[in-house]
């Protein structure tokens, strides 16, 4: 049952990723890979919710490990991040690295507070 | 559209093995989670190999990027349980274990994409006759 719950979960995050992720990049034409950003900050903010609530394992495996897993990406972070290198952006790819890893976290962070609250 | 029908279960299957590896190393609250670690270093390695396959040494047919790509490969890689483990390290009383992974996971990422990309290009070299630079 766990198994089915990450599939249907992973089965719609994957697909919001690109479709959100072609979205955010339509509307901008810099370098910077916005889109890959705001799905992933707003997924470490969704899970950090999540984590933060007494949630019993199937509603974890559908919508953490299958929907927020699948919707946040690190092999594409790393990839942009590598082809800003390449391409000569080294300001923006190290933006990307940093601005990830503290948007992502803080963004957790606000997720299990609001949980927190609601509590 | 076919792209998405093909995205969602490239998804599903990188999600399951995720889920494996995650089941096969369990980590404590204040633990190093090595199973995210090796996850997320594993995917940025492939990625980094099939980017180069299917960009610069031969085209592809159009939904092997969104398949194993976009699929695949970010399903199973993720950023949120990364930023959620941070977090829980450090209300588990382990800041320094999650600063180092914190760290850790970039660093190893970003080498291991890169690694991907030059062995897959050194490797195409050797083979005669294809198109990589």
């Amino acid at each position: 049952m766990t198994l089915v719950l990450i599939v249907l979960g992973a089965a719609v995050g994957a697909p919001l990723r690109y479709v959100a992720d072609r979205a955010v990049q339509a509307r901008h034409d810099t370098v910077f890979p916005w889109g890959t950003l705001a799905v992933n900050v707003s997924g470490s903010a969704v899970l950090g919710f999540l984590a933060a609530l007494p949630l019993g394992d199937g509603v974890m495996a559908l919508a953490g490990t299958g929907f927020c897993g699948a919707l946040t990406t690190y092999s594409t972070l790393g990839y942009e991040t590598v082809r800003l290198m390449e391409e000569g952006a080294r300001f923006h790819a190290v933006a990307n690295a940093v601005a990830s890893v503290v948007a992502g976290l803080g963004a957790a962070f606000c997720g299990a507070a609001l949980a927190q609250a609601l509590l | 559209m076919p792209v998405l029908a093909v995205i969602a279960p490239g998804g599903a299957l990188g999600a399951l093995a995720r889920h494996a590896v995650q089941t096969a190393l369990p980590t404590g609250p204040a633990g190093f989670p090595w199973a995210t670690f090796l996850v997320n270093v594993s995917g940025c390695l492939l990625i980094g190999v099939l980017m180069v396959l299917i960009t610069e040494v031969r085209p592809a047919h159009r939904l092997v990027r969104p398949f194993l790509g976009v699929g695949v490969l970010g399903g199973y890689t993720t950023f949120s349980t990364y930023a959620v483990d941070v977090r829980r390290t450090v209300e588990a009383g382990a800041p320094l274990t999650g600063l180092a992974y914190l760290v850790a996971t970039m660093v190893a990422a970003v080498a291991a994409v890169a690694a991907g990309m030059w062995l897959t290009r050194r490797a195409a070299r050797l083979v005669p006759g294809n198109g990589a630079r």
